[in-house]
């Protein structure tokens, strides 16, 4: 399969708001237009690839990602994923990831209480076998934006034990020319993206989506994403 | 019917709105506040006359939505229960 027959969905909820820069994004990289799904539709079509898109879906009411993350498409993304689909998550896409549970953890509110938007370094952890993780080098460092308030990662210590055992941690905040603190939100264990157990569902809360040109400031969002989708395809 | 649900954080979990609550009282001159926890409560009027089906109906709500039982506890209040 090329790039270009990569069949890539991105999900669409009320208060999305960066379904179209991933959607351009994706189509830059595979010259193929992803599909936008809006979140009342009950079925998804086939898809290498589902996106759940940042964003601030139902206006973060209740808890962040709650409300998307009991919506009709749900069901469907759900279903993909219990079939091995692969799966991303960004930002507001991971807190709707944690929130049905296909990523452990929850995000909570940062420790200091600012939105936090601003480049971030990441460095790629050691993980299970992972098509989001297996064209990277360990040890590579990433400079990619986040922009959120929730983005601080909380599970238990044994939890935390577990998922760090069974290498399911992606992404840490890492040292690099961005200014500011490395973890910009008090995650625990300075964690910035956790896989599922099986390696196929991805999420995380800096937005690669934010780092394609060089008129963004960076490039790093389009390599990641590019060595994902090469991934997907191989 | 009406159900009041509590939600709070468990503990262990991080609230930096409720230290930052704190510090706030404690510049006012309130030095006795120490740990403060922020929650929240969910006032629901359901169509339902028996307490104890109400109850176990809130409880399957607090489980699938309202809350995160990840990093929340819940309480059910029933006002009218005897």
């Amino acid at each position: 399969m090329t790039l270009s027959a990569l069949r890539v969905a991105i999900i669409v909820f009320p208060g999305s708001n960066c379904d179209r820069d991933m959607m351009v994004a994706i189509e830059q990289l595979t010259s193929r237009r992803p599909a936008l799904v809006w979140h009342k539709e009950a079925s998804l079509d086939a898809a290498d690839l589902v996106i759940i898109p940042g964003g601030f879906s139902f206006g973060d009411y209740l808890r962040c990602g709650a409300l998307a993350g009991r919506s009709p498409i749900m069901n469907a993304v759900l279903d993909h994923a219990a079939r091995g689909g692969a799966v991303m998550g960004i930002c507001n896409g991971f807190q709707i990831l944690t929130e049905t549970s296909m990523v452990p953890g929850v995000l909570i509110r940062n420790a200091g209480l600012k939105f936090s938007c601003r480049n971030v370094g990441l460095q790629l952890c050691e993980t299970l076998a992972s098509p989001f993780t297996a064209g990277l080098d360990l040890g590579e460092n990433l400079t990619i934006p986040i922009a959120h308030n929730e983005g601080n990662y909380f599970a238990d210590a044994d939890e935390l034990d577990r998922i760090e055992g069974n290498g399911q941690v992606a992404f840490r905040y890492a040292a690099s020319d961005a200014a500011g603190p490395v973890n910009p939100n008090g995650a625990s264990r300075d964690i910035a993206g956790v896989l599922s157990s099986n390696g196929r569902v991805l999420g995380m809360m800096p937005h690669p989506e934010r780092a394609m040109s060089k008129l963004h400031g960076g490039t790093d969002g389009a390599k990641f994403l590019l060595k994902s989708l090469e991934a997907l395809v191989s | 019917m009406q159900a009041i649900v509590n939600i709070s954080l468990k503990e262990g979990v991080l609230d930096p709105q409720g230290r930052a609550i704190s510090h706030s009282l404690n510049d006012l001159g309130f030095n006795e506040v120490g740990e403060v926890r922020v929650g929240k409560q969910i006032l629901l009027e359901i169509d339902e006359t028996d307490p104890a089906r109400l109850r176990q109906r809130v409880a399957r709500m607090c489980e699938t939505l309202l809350s995160n039982t990840v990093i929340e506890d819940y309480s059910i209040d029933i006002p009218d229960e005897q």
